[in-house]
């Protein structure tokens, strides 16, 4: 597939006046912001696009608003978790709108995917899937008021120009605002939008400046601005105790005693619908478990001590993390199940190898644990559903309230709240379907919330996985033969979100006689989910780390054999290995590779990875001291990620969050399971990176290649894993195949 | 049973059960719904306030344990951003999803309240405790400095917020 294929959409815009400004409404087709390439993880449970998105119907929605005085304000149309979207796309609007930023006010859409097409926060989409399209609502937003301007002033359109939500006529000085012009507009037809002109990139004056996000105000000043922070007139908060085990149910609970302590309302069993080993798609369902509902939060968290439930745990309950091993150690050893890539002669070339490697690589289940815990508040009267929420896809809430509660999609709204963080757990509304199932029962307003301990025990884990590689180099140093053998999780030919992995994954495409095998095992204790980066948070540990090992056993320098790898740098099967090549260079060069003198026990490694269109290479200076404790020194990053990054302040956050974040993934993070429930049950089991286990500099570089700009949520994740690893290796010569890195015997110091 | 706390400096009084945390009270009972809740346990920051001008995790402290002394929240630093704390974390543009950040600010002033000009090692021993699930950590340490130089210099900053 065609990595930079245009996204192909119509766009329509309509005017309308409203208070004596304008507002400029988009009509959509349907297939607006879908981005190619979307990540398959989540499909059918709960991540669908669900209503809106696919109803086929064009219709208006207002992205821009003109008030009298000049002030614009403009719509945030995706979800914001943190990622900066919620200031990146009103980047793209205003600066072809022409106005400056300070003029600028942003508020925040709720769902409606007729109006403002896909609303989504996950797969980086967010800006390659807006970024045409965005930039021509403000470039025919801005032709508008040029026209108005002319007509009002009787001269020709080629002698204005516009510039800081102001139109001039050059040659008599004359200037009309935007806000003045607004009525004028109201009454204009719609010129073509494919007509009008867009900026030269040159000419941008927002896109491309360090931009503050948004909200900041809001956020220092504590104002109540997430989800946990909704409250409704008459609201109870509700907690839900769910079967420890997936598929598990309530048989009895002590309910009447429950009932009659202080500050409670109510609370009931929900039987649930879910069934045993619902890890593959299409099978979210409402959990069975203990509903208590209070008058506050802390009444309804505090009487779970006292509950006493009776559970059937279901087929699961014998499932753990130990059996799970063992079983992928079996699978390893006999014929695979499927075989999904065979290029050349690999038996015949291995033989031929002047080095051969073998080895076993492994990678937990990891917790998303985003700081603020999952929570919906829901209101139900008179047959209608009402949701304020923070999802990454709010589409996909009303389709599983429809399911379970025969609610029609009609009768349900949906206000899209800040999320305190995605990381992919809010991909899934199983939370949002629990709200929904309180609020109809208790028949008032409800505040549904997790507690940490309910967050982690039953999180849709990244899935852990298993991959027993054998590879050979010849007597040149190049890698002649590879075959990977992946034990995952699945039944039969269903795999669990996020436990695939493509045939074309690197280095496939690069290596002549290349075999790609794949086993199955059940997987009954958890559910799966996409994790930032999914599937490549742990493919690139895995990948660029054997890569790394046969750098060493043909002894060339890392650096030049991913250079030697990735050829003459053509784009092979949509790889493009020339973009790639350029990171790994300008990384390489960034961190002085090889070119350092470093202290005893302190080392670098490098890693490249490429996922959600981005392509990225990264160092790590490591130091692995006498007790083979880990430190971090520094962490450099290249990306390519198209044209433009749009705002240089939150690009540089995603980084430096990204890279964070997959240190944490070496560090400590793993989720593991004992009679079919999770083991771990908050931070202080599940760690991450704090201040001082962070590294002190975290260097972005941005090549600009001439690409659509595209998304960072996830991008620089996967290489940053397998780039410690490398260090670690060459610090200290011992290889982490297996993470976290307390199962290669060095800890985080 | 009913306690009287200071929060923000208005007097109240509250009718809880004496174990409740007195997170829950400041948010589910005083509406202030600044100060967050993340863990529960004490590991994550996400709720500290001040008891007494000394950060502490809410999540832990009962709300009878917290009566003899004047209650600071984020809202309490002030309603406008103009406490330095705010306006160097705006100026740093630190946020990601900003959720910690309550938390993480009030460790902060709470370090610059007995330490006005902090060295790394006082804010790595401040500020530990207060996890970033996003990873801010590198724009945390440096509000933290900006934040010391507006207190020194409110005339400096004063201007280089009109810039």
């Amino acid at each position: 597939m065609s990595i930079n294929k245009p996204i192909e959409r119509r766009s329509f815009l309509k005017t309308t006046a409203v208070g004596g400004g304008v507002m400029l409404g988009l009509y959509l087709d349907p297939a607006f912001g879908q981005a190619p390439q979307a990540p398959p993880a989540r499909a059918g449970r709960g991540g669908g696009r669900g209503r809106g998105g696919g109803a086929g119907t064009l219709a208006v929605e207002a992205f821009i608003t003109v008030a009298p005085t000049g002030i614009v304000t403009i719509m945030a149309k995706n979800p914001e978790v943190g990622q900066g979207i919620k200031t990146t796309l009103p980047m793209i609007l205003a600066d072809e709108f022409d106005v400056d930023w300070k003029d600028v006010r942003i508020q925040q859409a709720d769902l409606d995917q007729t109006k403002y097409g896909f609303q989504n926060a996950g797969g980086s989409t967010g800006t390659p899937a807006n970024w045409d399209s965005l930039r021509r609502v403000g470039a025919t937003g801005r032709q508008m008021f040029l026209t108005a301007a002319a007509q009002t002033w009787g001269v020709p359109e080629s002698e204005c120009t516009t510039g800081s939500g102001k139109v001039t006529h050059t040659p008599s000085n004359k200037v009309l605002g935007y806000g003045e012009l607004a009525s004028k507009v109201a009454t204009l037809s719609l010129p073509d939008p494919a007509s009008v002109k867009m900026k030269d990139p040159k000419d941008y004056k927002i896109i491309g400046k360090a931009t503050p996000a948004v909200d900041n105000l809001a956020i220092v000043t504590g104002k109540a601005l997430y989800s946990i922070d909704f409250t409704l007139p008459g609201m109870v908060y509700a907690v839900f105790e769910r079967a420890p085990v997936i598929g598990g149910k309530v048989v009895s609970a002590n309910i009447d005693e429950i009932k009659a302590l202080p500050n409670i309302k109510t609370a009931f069993i929900v039987e649930g619908t879910q069934q045993a080993a619902a890890v593959l798609p299409g099978e979210l369902n409402m959990r069975s478990g203990v509903v208590i509902v209070g008058d506050y939060w802390w009444a309804a968290q505090s009487a779970r001590k006292k509950l006493k439930v009776v559970w059937d745990d279901g087929p699961s309950a014998d499932q753990s993390s130990a059996g799970y091993a063992a079983k992928a150690l079996e699978l390893s050893k006999g014929k695979p199940a499927k075989t999904s890539r065979t290029d050349g002669d690999f038996d015949g070339a291995i033989k031929s190898a002047a080095h051969v490697v073998d080895a076993a690589y492994s990678y937990p289940f990891i917790a998303h644990a985003p700081l603020e815990p999952q929570n919906a508040t829901a209101s139900f009267k008179d047959g209608k559903m009402e949701i304020w929420s923070a999802s990454q896809t709010p589409a996909g809430g009303p389709g599983l309230i429809t399911r379970a509660l025969g609610i029609k999609a009609e009768d349900i709204t949906v206000h899209m709240l800040r999320g305190g963080g995605g990381f992919g757990r809010r991909l899934t509304n199983d939370y949002v379907l629990e709200a929904a199932w309180v609020a109809r029962q208790v028949g008032a307003p409800v505040k549904l919330l997790w507690s940490r301990e309910d967050d982690m025990t039953h999180d849709y884990y990244r899935p852990g996985g298993y991959q027993y590689l054998t590879a050979g180099v010849d007597a040149s140093g190049k890698v002649i033969a590879w075959r990977n053998h992946f034990v995952t999780f699945g039944e039969g030919d269903r795999i669990a979100p996020s436990a695939g992995m493509s045939a074309a994954e690197f280095p496939a495409r690069f290596i002549p006689n290349y075999q790609f095998h794949q086993s199955v095992q059940p997987l009954g204790a958890a559910a799966t989910g996409a994790l930032r980066a999914p599937g490549s948070n742990a493919l690139g540990f895995v990948m660029q780390s054997f890569i790394d090992e046969l750098a060493h056993a043909a002894g060339k320098d890392p650096v030049q054999f991913r250079m030697d790898l990735l050829g003459d740098g053509k784009v092979v099967e949509g790889y493009d290995a020339g973009r790639m090549k350029a990171v790994l260079q300008l990384v390489a060069e960034k961190s002085d590779w090889g070119k350092r003198k470093l202290p005893k026990n302190t080392a670098m490694g490098v890693a490249f990875h490429y996922s959600h269109r981005g392509y990225f290479a990264e160092v790590a200076e490591v130091s692995v001291d006498a007790n083979s404790k880990v430190k971090v020194n520094k962490v450099w990053v290249a990306a390519d990620v198209g044209s433009q990054i749009v705002n240089p302040a939150g690009a540089l956050k995603m980084i430096q969050g990204a890279v964070i974040d997959g240190l944490s993934e070496v560090m400590a993070q793993e989720i593991t399971f004992e009679k079919g429930r999770t083991v771990q049950n908050n931070f202080h089991q599940h760690q991450m990176v704090r201040l001082t286990q962070a590294p002190p500099e975290i260097e972005a570089h941005f090549i600009s290649t001439p690409n659509t700009p595209t998304g960072l949520g996830e991008p620089a994740l996967p290489p940053v894993l397998p780039a410690v690893c490398n260090a670690i290796f060459a610090a200290s010569g011992k290889r982490v195949r297996s993470l976290p890195l307390s199962k290669s015997g060095f800890s985080w110091a | 049973m009913a306690f009287k706390l200071t929060v923000n400096g208005q007097p109240t009084t509250v009718d809880v059960p004496a174990d409740m945390p007195l997170l829950w009270v400041i948010r589910d009972i005083l509406n202030l719904r600044g100060t967050k809740y993340g863990c529960g346990i004490g590991q994550c920051g996400a709720c500290t306030v001040h008891l007494g001008g000394v950060a502490v995790r809410s999540c832990l402290t009962p709300v009878s344990a917290a009566t003899k002394a004047p209650i600071t929240t984020l809202e309490g630093l002030s309603s406008d951003g103009s406490h330095p704390v705010q306006q160097a974390w705006m100026e740093i543009d630190v946020p990601q999803c900003g959720y910690c950040q309550a938390g993480q600010m009030m460790s902060a002033a709470a370090l610059l309240a007995k330490t006005p000009k902090p060295t790394d090692k006082d804010i790595d021993t401040a500020m530990n405790g207060n996890l970033c699930r996003c990873g801010t950590y590198l724009q945390i340490r440096k509000a933290i400095h900006t934040a010391a130089a507006i207190k020194a210099k409110p005339a400096q900053s004063a201007r280089k917020e009109a810039l």
